[in-house]
């Protein structure tokens, strides 16, 4: 071997810099089991020298039996061996591929009718979304279908890259078409940044490098698209969320409170408001195993410490004062359903959400959406695959965001507690027209023995300052005050108690 | 690792000394600091680890004051179980997959975190960052829960597991720029130098059992070599390399052609290999 005198720490140094300041782009890809998807994340993967030789030796030894070519792209990507014995893929993969711009992270899904549910599951954690239109075929049903699972996914770029260009003999025109019929499509969804690019993945026209075969298409390739489209504006410009994951207590002097940074940024000395609690108070220190920050933003794994002694539980939500979260015990939001088992009404599910699990009823299923036309279409069930408007009540109080202002505080998953399914990904629109009264502040009760006691941190006149609890035993008065104080949403006495508080 | 720890009542760290353990043990100080890890690390020993990884785990793990239970499978070690007696298949089902999930039984463990990573091998693609185990501790591809967000469903039913992959969207490149970063201590036999090898072509075997057969006249060299991955001696071939630094390692990684696993005798015992290892319970 030649010895070459290579200044190997130094350079790698500024490698090292270069490196981790490349940013991450997450991105999904749709397109039915014809329209080459396989082939154009095998072709990215292939490209950018992302596969190995002997992957690559152990896809064209594969291919020989289902008398390919040369290589088959698309082999790179069907991991399982029930998707190579069918051709198909059935489930969400993931796929890692970086260029000295950006690292990135695919989530490749299945675009067949059925697999709604892996598109939404792939879309969930994506800033961008390739949909794929064969240029054989033009727009069909299922682009639109594409287009509205990124738009209520929140997807904030759309690339729309025309496929099999070699098969139409490069034309432009047939590019153009599309790209018309597509923009009537996306005329519905204003907040989606869209890009068109005619390709073909087979031949590599236009995937890493701009193709000769089409001199009339001028913008970049779609590699070179991915590679500067800027992403993460939106998270980390949204009001500051820290839904405590953990409390931190090693010892009597230290309590810090870890998680991750859902959005925005922080400070030592930002005025807080923690919630459900809706106290105020400032942050003190945000600690990390590598010492102090002077300020973290989104994405980022902290332990915030706090200026004033607040008793803070797991699933509490740490927001900047400014722009507080919403609260309420009911929300309305969009489910996608994913469970072969469909939705039932008055059911009780555990929900997730940020970083808490609750008890959660499914009150009514509103409208049922046509993941076809967008539009209401009749019938109020939800079945696998299908999209739906309902309105869920939660036993504890809900502290969220919509899901357009903010995804980590405006998603959640519905589990069945029998089977421990996840059975539905939500996306919060608002609070539920019925409960969208605050809760008292400061007043709680409990029932004890059939008597009722109401409590109030301040009492319940001005003048006294800790009242005795107030003790109700007639069985008509109990009846009238249990009923409006539901109505009024006065939370039970203790805070953490489960629905079955509630229903006494 | 917070969330398995709020929401799992006995998870564990399968700590299987190589660097993406390392890595994970560096991300569990950072995730409860300034508290303590506030779990226990399970090492499944085959009993056919490199010396030096077993050194390097006692070492490492008493510095760091971790709790570390170390699992060998007696019976399968007694029985004469070796990749050369019994082929690959048979030997990693008795001594890592049985191994194992004994003893996940035995500490009554119901989350278990491991460094496996999805861009390690084909069907590790599809696997979930929370993934599913019945009662027997087998993974079944159809029937995984999908994850959506960051939000994981930790629910299960007594008796039933989770398999938790933190490092799941981490590329090699990516545990190697961190190792550097970090300054995370990891075992020699990553590291290039003079090795008695049985050179075979392009494969290296390296000879510390005395039960892997050699050829007709063969003798072992001193080859210039290091280690890609590491699992047990008979059935991890070294590679050719004078990479004695992570910044060596890392260029020689930007510049290879051959993916990490390929050393690895038991991928390629069949098509589709790894799948099926999985779904009757390895790790």
């Amino acid at each position: 071997m030649a010895a070459v005198a290579s200044p190997v720490e130094n350079s790698f140094d500024e490698f090292l810099a270069l490196e981790q300041k490349k940013d991450l782009l997450r991105f999904t890809t749709a397109g039915s089991v014809d329209d080459g998807k396989s082939t154009l994340i095998g072709r990215l993967l292939y490209d950018s020298r992302s596969v190995y030789d002997d992957q690559l030796e152990s896809v064209t030894k594969a291919s020989a039996g289902r008398n390919a070519g040369t290589i088959d792209f698309s082999l790179l990507t069907d991991g399982l061996r029930a998707e190579r014995e069918q051709g198909i893929t059935i489930d969400v993969a993931y796929r890692y591929f970086s260029t000295p711009k950006r690292k990135f992270i695919i989530a490749d899904t299945p675009g067949h009718e059925q697999y709604t549910r892996n598109m939404v599951t792939g879309a969930s954690t994506a800033e961008l979304a390739i949909v794929l239109v064969d240029a054989r075929k033009g727009v069909l049903e299922q682009s639109r279908r594409h287009a509205y699972i990124a738009g209520l996914l929140g997807i904030e770029q759309l690339v729309i890259a025309i496929n099999k260009m070699d098969l139409v003999g490069y034309d432009e025109a047939v590019f153009r078409q599309i790209e018309t019929d597509f923009r009537k499509i996306l005329a519905r969804f204003p907040a989606i940044e869209s890009y068109f690019v005619p390709v073909s993945a087979l031949a590599g026209d236009n995937i890493v490098a701009r193709s000769r075969n089409m001199p009339w298409f001028e913008g970049q390739s779609l590699l070179e698209h991915l590679e500067t489209v800027p992403v993460g504006g939106r998270v980390r410009a949204a009001a500051f969320r820290f839904p405590v994951q953990r409390v931190v207590r090693p010892d009597q002097e230290f309590r810090g409170y870890a998680g991750t940074i859902a959005s925005g940024t922080v400070r030592p000395g930002d005025r807080v408001v923690i919630w459900p609690s809706g106290r105020e108070t400032t942050i003190a220190r945000i600690v990390t195993f590598d010492g102090d920050l002077e300020k973290a933003e989104a994405g980022k794994s902290v332990t915030l410490t706090l200026a004033q002694e607040i008793d803070l539980s797991r699933g509490d939500v740490i927001a900047s004062r400014e722009e507080a979260p919403q609260k309420t015990h009911g929300v309305e939001a969009t489910l996608v359903w994913l469970n072969e088992k469909p939705a039932e009404v008055g059911k009780r599910y555990r929900l997730k959400h940020a970083a808490r699990q609750d008890w959660a009823t499914l009150k009514q299923i509103d409208r049922r959406i046509s993941v076809q036309t967008l539009d209401e279409e009749p019938g109020h069930a939800l079945e696998l695959n299908a999209i739906g408007q309902v309105t869920i009540e939660t036993a504890r109080a809900f502290v969220f965001d919509n899901y357009a202002r903010n995804r980590a505080t405006g998603s959640f998953i519905l589990i069945d507690p029998a089977t421990n399914a996840t059975v539905a990904a939500g996306m919060i629109s608002g609070a539920a027209k019925s409960s969208a009264i605050e809760p008292l502040a400061g007043i709680s009760w409990r029932m004890e023995n059939g008597t009722l006691i109401l409590a109030s941190e301040e009492g319940f006149t001005a003048s006294e300052k800790s009242a005795e609890p107030l003790q109700i035993e007639d069985p008509e008065a109990l009846e009238a005050l249990r009923h409006l104080l539901r109505r009024l949403r006065v939370r039970p006495f203790n805070t953490d108690s489960s629905e079955s508080d509630w229903e006494i | 690792m917070r969330e398995v720890v709020a929401e799992c009542q006995r998870p564990v760290l399968l700590y299987s000394i190589g660097k993406d353990s390392s890595v994970l043990l560096r991300l569990a100080q950072k995730a409860f600091y300034p508290g303590k890890i506030p779990f226990p690390l399970l090492h499944v020993d085959t009993g056919y680890k490199f010396g030096e990884m077993i050194e390097f785990r006692d070492r490492y793990t008493a510095e760091l004051g971790l709790k570390l239970i170390v699992h060998t499978n007696r019976p399968g070690a007694e029985d004469g179980a070796n990749p050369f007696a019994w082929g690959t298949q048979r030997c990693c089902g008795a001594l890592k997959t049985t191994s194992l999930l004994d003893a996940l039984r035995e500490g009554g463990f119901d989350a278990a975190m491991g460094g496996a990573r999805r861009d390690e091998e084909r069907s590790r693609a599809k696997e979930r960052v929370f993934s599913f185990r019945d009662t027997r501790g087998q993974w079944d591809p159809r029937n995984q829960r999908p994850e959506l967000w960051n939000l994981f469903n930790t629910r299960i039913h007594p008796g039933e597991s989770l398999r938790v992959f933190p490092l799941s969207n981490w590329t090699e490149l990516d545990v190697w720029q961190y190792i550097y970063a970090e300054k995370i201590p990891i075992v020699p036999l990553y590291f290039a130098k003079p090795r008695l090898m049985l050179a075979r072509g392009d494969s290296l075997l390296p000879v510390e059992q005395p039960f892997v057969p050699r050829l007709p006249g063969e003798e072992p060299q001193m080859v210039m070599c290091r280690m890609r991955s590491l699992g047990c001696s008979p059935c991890t071939g070294a590679i050719r390399s004078d990479a004695d630094t992570v910044p060596k390692i890392i260029e020689e990684l930007i510049s290879v052609r051959r993916s990490e696993r390929q050393n690895r005798v038991i991928d390629h015992d069949q098509d589709g290999s790894m799948e099926i290892k999985k779904q009757e319970g390895y790790f």
